[in-house]
């Protein structure tokens, strides 16, 4: 008698774990309490995500009236927050015309060394944003930097070093997207152009770019948040000299602390900008999917002609090396600028010694680093938490099309709203619950931000998840519990990890929100800043605080980040099948 | 003039051939196939052709020219792709009018040209819808018009009709050949599926491990294998493995299993004492019911019958203990049954003798 045709009885072994998912399975097959795990999911996203921030400012709007009152302080806020806008739409812009050759020369290119080049341009990824500021501060403006070949600031701190700056911090972003959705997309169509005739350049404005243009679309909107969100490392490059809304609501919330305003101004015009900010972003996200859409590249009668000449060999090696050239020299290079003082500090010695047996100023700073990493690895653990069912419900709509749909244009609020303003709503709302902590605070903030970006890599590889697949594992006997352990888990594995790898360093870089609900709590970038701006003298000197210290300070924030992100990464190399 | 050639093209994918080595040379406005298993480099050297990748070594060249270094939009072809890769964001009509627009013919022009070629595919309507919205017969027609559109005189066909089911597929194939004659069009058509190459093409040419087996009409190559491979490929063959004995002009006795001596056709002068198989196709035997000792007549019994619609299927354990099918009309009156005793003959000049492959019978047939 064959194998197959036996019956026989399964041994069910007695450890705890198999009970456990035993359970679960049993658990997972009851249709009401799946609703209510999803329904719970949906409650946390509205309870403490959504509604907090939006709250915490409407409970302030009697303040408004201090800045109705100052049409100086109102026009201040204006041209600000008018400069926000002008700024990230720019930088978008910019972001993209750099970020899609570089991202077409990587997924394109045949070199093997196109591989390190991708993971460099995840680099600018795990610096901080305060120490990503003072590094671009200290490459382009300072003497030690690029400008002692000019012997003046070869760009003076203000509007251009912002835009630089915000060039350099959202570049990854849309490296990263525009990378995947070339690795998505089918060659087949491009080839199918160049059959019918079309040179390469042609075949992509006409079909390529076409295709992918949602994702170009989210790579344009991603760039644009970051650069209206961004508050800590662009305050310290405007140095006074320039502002922009997230600037404008620091600057203010400096003047509180420092009491040369009153809490009503300060209230009074945090709220006043955050509001125009978040409602003209979400204008222009409407907008931008608007117009996203309708947009066409032009089919102009000519045009490939002139693109056949740019086509070929000369003109493509000159386009890579450009774009290749800019990264380094826009993005990589100055990102990293920071870190030359911590080999100076290496050299002397002293100096690394009161780091690392944390004397004086020091013993803060791993205070500071200690408090950063936790309040990332809780936040990175609940977000994944939170933010799996949401990618469920929103990829597999199991509550229909419409509310999913909702749902995906309701997660990406948290993105747009200025991190600053952001955290000072949240801090206007949990302050009308006595006694919260400050931690807690950290860490609905930090989860507010990055619960986006989660959910949102999570959902589109749930989407790509052949549900052919699912169906196969359930005709096969799995329950749902084990169906999602034993394929939707393994599948999406690397997406989970990558995912996770964004909550983290996103959480270990803010600077804005943090800045604002804390007042006795410092992360690492919250000290990072303060030590700038002692060492620049914007704010009160502490005493200690050298440049050599800061630059160290930065560089061991880098380093350590950079193994914690290169320790994740390897862990998700494995499973190269799944690719 | 030979319309397009390849001279001594290879293609390597790490240290694996994908195309080892192969010259071939496709007459003006034949249509031509390349047949073979998966994996037998009959797709690499459609896309060598047209330039979609390019060669390790070797020429290519498209009449006159040598276009193995042009990209593909210059090679002036015309190639209709296995998945169709209609393009998902423009209407069915915009993508029969890309290539014109592309190569910049102005509006009119483009616009008489996508009508035409509609007409030849037979399509007239939903012309507006985009390509998702299509059936999969649409979408093919679409694909060939497209490719027809822009004015080649070259088609490339990779696995045209891969994603049709049965009944669209033997429509469509004769229809893409009409087309392909009507517009004096020169074809080269990818396909793995023996039946549609024999009744499409002037030419075919057997593909196996990134070489070509055998070229020829499909006449040649059914009547006139060139190898096992090619015997077994095309149609179907009763393999009989043994040794020569005796050989006598063309005619050499063959011992088979158990000692079993049949004659047989030497065509490839054999020598004795060699060992051999030979080829039998099914439906060039006769069977007869009852066990005659006929001369070179085969006898067994019936093991198994298989009945496939127009035809049934025999399977046969001769007495020698070989295995040998049989395909007869099924609407014919005599039937045979199970365990039935039955005499097979065939004529001499049908049956293929082969030297027995050095990798074995099974690696030399296996696809």
């Amino acid at each position: 008698m064959s194998v197959l045709s036996k019956k026989f009885t399964l041994e069910r072994s007695g450890t705890l774990l198999t009970k456990l998912s035993n359970t679960l399975n049993g658990l997972s097959s009851k249709k009401p309490l799946k609703y209510t795990l999803y329904l719970s999911a949906i409650i946390i996203f509205f309870a403490i995500i959504l509604v907090p921030p939006i709250i915490g400012i409407l409970t302030k709007a009697g303040s408004l009236q201090n800045v109705f009152d100052s049409p100086s302080l109102m026009n201040t806020a204006l041209s600000a927050i008018a400069a926000s806008f002008i700024i990230g739409l720019i930088v978008a812009a910019l972001d993209l015309l750099a970020g899609v050759p570089l991202a077409w020369f990587i997924t394109r290119g045949k070199s093997r060394w196109l591989t390190v080049l991708d993971t460099l341009a995840d680099l600018p990824f795990v610096v901080p944003t305060a120490a990503l500021g003072y590094s671009l501060l200290l490459f382009w403006s300072s003497s030690g930097g690029i400008s002692d070949l000019f012997g003046h600031p070869f760009v003076s701190p203000g509007w251009l070093l912002v835009m630089l700056l915000h060039f350099t911090f959202s570049f990854p972003v849309v490296v990263r997207v525009i990378v995947g959705a070339m690795l998505d997309y089918k060659m087949e169509y491009e080839r199918a152009s160049r059959t019918l005739g079309a040179p390469p350049l042609t075949a992509s404005r006409t079909v390529t770019f076409p295709i992918i243009k949602p994702s170009l679309i989210a790579a344009y909107t991603l760039a644009f948040a970051r650069s209206l969100s961004e508050t800590g490392a662009t305050f310290i490059v405007a140095a006074g000299l320039f502002l922009n809304g997230p600037v404008f609501i620091q600057t203010v919330s400096n003047q509180f602390k420092d009491g040369s305003i009153s809490q009503g101004t300060y209230e009074g015009a945090t709220v006043f900008a955050s509001i125009i900010l978040i409602i003209v972003s979400l204008a222009i996200f409407v907008l931008i999917r608007i117009v996203g859409q309708r947009m066409k590249l032009p089919f102009g009668h000519g045009l490939s002609h002139f693109e056949k000449k740019l086509s070929y060999k000369k003109s493509a090696w000159t386009r890579n090396g450009v774009a290749v050239a800019v990264f380094l020299v826009i993005v990589l290079v100055p990102s990293l600028f920071v870190s030359l003082p911590a080999f100076q500090a290496i050299a002397t010695g002293t100096t690394l010694l009161d780091a690392f047996t944390g004397s004086g100023i020091w013993a803060s700073y791993w205070q500071s680093l200690a408090l950063s990493y936790t309040l990332a690895a809780v936040v990175t653990v609940l977000g994944i938490a939170l933010g799996l069912p949401m990618a469920i419900l929103i990829s597999r709509k199991t509550f229909g099309k419409f509310l999913s749909s909702i749902l995906d244009t309701l997660i990406n609020v948290p993105i747009i709203v200025p991190s600053i303003a952001l955290g000072v709503s949240l801090k206007f709302f949990w302050s009308n619950l006595p006694g919260i902590p400050e931690f807690l605070l950290l860490v609905f903030a930090h989860l507010a931000i990055t619960y986006p970006y989660f959910v949102r890599s999570m959902s589109a590889a749930m989407e790509r998840i052949n549900i052919d697949m699912e169906e196969a594992a359930k005709t096969l006997g799995a329950k749902p519990f084990t169906v999602f352990k034993t394929i939707v888990l393994p599948i999406t594995k690397y997406s989970i990890l990558s995912g996770a790898i964004i909550v983290f360093t996103r959480s270990v870089s803010e600077t804005g929100a943090t800045l604002a609900v804390t007042s006795k709590l410092q992360t690492a970038p919250v000290l990072i800043v303060n030590w700038v701006n002692s060492v620049r003298g914007t704010m009160s000197p502490i005493s200690g605080v050298t440049a050599l210290n800061v630059g160290l300070a930065c560089g061991l924030l880098i380093l350590f980040s950079f193994i914690i992100l290169l320790v994740l990464r390897l862990l998700t190399k494995k499973g190269k099948y799944l690719e | 003039m030979p319309d397009i050639r390849v001279v001594n093209l290879t293609k390597k994918y790490g240290t694996v051939y994908a195309l080892n080595n192969v010259s071939l040379t496709i007459h003006d406005q034949e249509y031509f196939s390349l047949l073979g298993p998966s994996g037998c480099g009959k797709t690499t050297l459609l896309r060598l052709i047209a330039g979609l990748i390019d060669p390790d070594e070797g020429e290519i060249y498209i009449g006159d020219k040598r276009v193995d270094k042009y990209p593909p939009e210059d090679r002036d072809i015309g190639f209709v792709f296995q998945t169709f890769a209609l393009f998902p964001h423009m209407t069915a009509w915009s993508n029969v009018i890309y290539g014109p627009k592309v190569k910049n013919y102005d509006a009119k022009q483009a616009e008489t040209i996508g009508h035409e070629v509609l007409e030849l595919v037979k399509l007239d309507e939903r012309l507006n819808a985009y390509p998702g919205e299509l059936s999969g017969g649409m979408m093919q027609r679409i694909a060939v018009a497209r490719a027809l559109a822009a004015g080649a005189k070259t088609l490339l066909l990779d696995e045209p009709l891969g994603q049709l089911d049965a009944k669209v597929r033997n429509e469509i194939r004769y229809e893409i050949r009409r087309m392909a004659k009507d517009l004096k069009l020169t074809a080269i058509h990818v396909t793995h599926d023996q039946a549609e190459a024999m009744s499409i093409s002037d030419r075919i040419a057997v593909m196996k491990k990134g070489k070509i087996v055998q070229i020829g009409s499909p006449q040649e190559l059914y009547m006139h294998p060139n190898s096992l491979f090619v015997a077994h490929f095309i149609g179907e063959s009763n393999f009989l493995e043994g040794y020569v004995t005796k050989t006598k002009g063309k005619f050499s006795e063959i011992e088979l299993r158990e000692g079993l001596k049949i004659q047989a056709l030497n065509s490839r002068s054999i020598k004795q004492d060699e060992r051999v198989v030979l080829a039998i196709r099914p439906e060039t035997c006769e069977m007869k019911k009852g066990q005659i000792a006929a001369k070179n007549g085969l006898v067994g019994k019936v093991e198994k019958t298989t009945f496939e619609g127009t035809i049934v299927r025999y399977e046969i354990r001769l007495n020698n203990g070989d295995r040998f099918v049989i395909n007869r009309p099924s609407l014919t009156e005599d039937w045979f049954d199970i365990g039935e005793g039955v005499t097979i003959t065939y004529p001499l000049e049908k049956a293929h003798l082969f030297q027995y492959p050095e990798a074995g019978l099974s690696e030399e047939i296996s696809v």
